[in-house]
């Protein structure tokens, strides 16, 4: 047990180790970090002296040891845009994209995983086409659209939720629709396809001729062999969500990560960048590590090893 | 001897994209009290569907009881099983009829510990509490022979080996002193040494706990050593019913003597190919108006192919459906 989970760690900080490397030489991919951070309409001279500040002409695997030693300290360096550390800035608006993939990620649980286990427990009903329908939905509709109309529909002519902006409570609803549909869709999908598997399995059959009552053997025999796949993708999805994303917080004005991500690029603000680029792999990688966890909960086989 | 489950004339259809399958066609048997009845015949001849039928546990759709009737006899009184609601049935399930099914490794949740999945039988149908379950389940496990029960009540299936696993699901059809256990095919997936070892905690057990058995198999040598009466099926109809002896010594259907003579002995002397039934069994997708079994067999003359024999009994404890007199060489009506 504690070896799996140990060696799940250990991938993870090596990968972690890579994605640092990636990003160092993301900017240095075309040669000159100098000019691709200063603005278009820069001459050589404030180029070269933002070179001379910046150290990138000192030779690159010095560059790489001191990018790589502050980084794995946390520091990416200042912003260009805002002349100060680029991480805290990025942590400052991690509330405001956690908030929203919470929220997001609760609507795609709450909705997805009944609906597919109602799909699932009465293929060809009423129910199971909705099912079907909204994994459908949640895999085709794109999330900028569906934001837009949503604006449309629900903000301007209903008149129900503001449009933009973190205000209140009501503020986080279209936005976390809006991203959270298509991690609905999956759920849903993935929760009637593994449920319909698990309820023809025999040890179903064997419940059923303990006399157990339906609601046992839903909850206890179906769902819990059900939430193994799902965790996985929630894991992984939430993981992405507090990435931020830059479609949905752009068009929301939500203040979050993804909104900060945006902005930092057009501003050619690569330290800020870079920053947000190794957080949100952290995050992925933590609720990665955090999903293994959960699947040695439910699952035994992986506590003792049999199975991963 | 008190008869205690009654079956008439039982009909289960499934109804496919490919069309319906009659897969139990009019099945009639009784089940004495204490008594071990051995159901036998090849894959897909309706020996499960039909002890599935008699409990709600087809899947459904595509299967479905079409007619037919099964008195269960209990101190508490009679009841029709088929008539039943789905939560009477959800009583008598685990309480009164206990499973065992064929494979032990797919036929236990994978992710409870075997504790917690006889224990929930328990506490379903007796009123025990947490503690006075978990007690009673670990004597369960002491009682199918599982060593260190105390510790194997809070293994996983996967920690257990395959013999070890169905002596798990034998304790959960026992636990709370069923009327009758069904065991369908209990053995087939096991080792042929663990086989042993299983079937000798049913004999043992059956005589400890006075169970009355339904032993579903197509293995006739095991039924000889345990059965008292066997049920041969072909094609989802009885065609013959006798007391174990009786059938070995006199089988009086051509399918149950080409079963017979299919048996690899291990005292021949002489070395001889294994004799098998020529031909492939029946479509249960086309509803039969001759004897399901005429197209493979040897003595069939035209009567078979014009009406399904029905069982008549050629001895007191001897039921055969066949046209054809095996011991005259010669149809039995003129």
């Amino acid at each position: 047990m504690h070896r799996y989970f140990l060696s799940r760690v250990l991938q993870s900080v090596l990968l972690l180790l890579g994605v640092v490397v990636l990003v160092f030489f993301m900017v240095r991919i075309t040669g000159d970090p100098a000019s691709l951070m200063m603005p278009r309409n820069a001459t050589p001279e404030q180029i070269e002296a933002f070179r001379e500040a910046m150290g990138f002409n000192r030779p690159l695997i010095v560059q790489f040891w001191d990018f790589f030693t502050h980084a794995l300290v946390g520091d990416f360096g200042n912003s260009l845009h805002f002349k100060s550390p680029a991480l805290p800035l990025v942590i400052e608006r991690l509330p405001a994209t956690l908030e929203l993939a919470t929220a997001a990620m609760l609507m795609a649980i709450l909705i997805g995983v009944p609906l597919g286990l109602l799909g699932g427990f009465s293929p060809g009903s009423v129910l199971d086409s909705l099912a079907r329908l909204v994994g459908l939905l949640g895999q085709s509709i794109p999330n900028f659209w569906l934001a837009l109309i949503m604006i449309l529909v629900f903000a301007v002519r209903l008149g129900w939720f503001p449009s933009f902006g973190r205000d209140e409570w009501k503020s986080v609803v279209l936005p976390a629709f809006a991203l959270g549909l298509a991690t609905m869709g999956q759920i849903v999908r993935l929760t009637r396809s593994s449920t319909l598997e698990i309820r023809s399995e025999d040890f179903i059959r064997t419940a059923h001729s303990k006399g157990l009552l339906p609601r046992t053997i839903y909850t206890k025999h179906v769902l819990r062999n059900v939430a193994i796949p799902l965790v996985s993708i929630i894991g992984v999805q939430f993981g992405y969500m507090l990435g931020g994303s830059i479609y949905i917080e752009f068009i929301f004005a939500w203040p979050g990560i993804g909104q900060l991500l945006e902005q930092a690029i057009g501003w050619r603000d690569f330290p800020m960048v870079q920053a947000i680029a190794v957080f949100t792999s952290v995050a992925v990688l933590a609720l990665n590590l955090l999903t293994d966890a959960a699947y040695m909960i439910i699952d035994p086989r992986i506590r003792y090893g049999i199975r991963e | 001897m008190d008869t205690i489950l009654q079956v008439r004339d039982l009909v289960t259809k499934f109804y496919t994209l490919d069309g319906v399958v009659h897969a139990v066609n009019g099945v009639s048997f009784d089940l004495q009290q204490g008594e071990t009845l051995a159901i036998v015949g090849e894959s897909g001849c309706g020996k499960s569907v039909t002890v599935l039928s008699l409990l709600g546990l087809i899947p459904s759709p595509p299967g479905r009881v079409e007619q037919g009737s099964a008195l269960f006899r209990t101190p508490f009184g009679q009841q029709d099983l088929l008539k039943l609601s789905r939560e009477e049935l959800r009583e008598i399930r685990g309480g009164q009829i206990g499973f065992v099914f064929q494979d032990p490794i797919s036929t236990l949740n994978p992710i409870l510990t075997v504790g917690e999945q006889i224990k929930e039988t328990l506490t379903r149908h007796l009123n025990l509490s947490q503690e006075e379950a978990r007690e009673r389940a670990i004597r369960l496990l002491a009682d199918v022979g599982i060593p260190d029960p105390e510790l194997r009540y809070k293994s996983y299936p996967f920690q257990l080996s395959g013999g070890m696993r169905q002596r798990v699901v034998i304790a959960i059809a026992i636990a709370c002193n069923p009327q009758i256990v069904i065991a369908d095919e209990p053995t087939t997936a096991l080792d042929v040494t663990v086989q042993a070892q299983i079937i000798d905690l049913f004999q043992r057990l059956r005589s400890a706990m006075g169970m009355t058995l339904i032993w579903i198999t197509h293995d006739l040598g095991v039924v000889a050593g345990l059965a008292d009466r066997v049920m041969v099926m072909y094609g989802g109809r009885v065609v013959e019913l006798a007391a174990v002896e009786e059938l070995y010594q006199n089988p009086q259907h051509p399918y149950t003597r080409g079963l017979l003579d299919a048996l690899p002995r291990l005292d021949s002397r002489e070395t001889r190919r294994l004799v098998s039934i020529q031909g492939a069994p029946p479509d249960l997708r086309l509803p039969l108006r001759h004897c399901p079994f005429a197209w493979r067999c040897n003595y069939a003359y035209d009567h078979c192919w014009q009406e399904i024999p029905e069982l008549v009994a050629t001895a007191p404890d001897h039921q055969v459906a066949c046209f054809y007199d095996l011991n005259k060489g010669a149809p039995r009506h003129g």
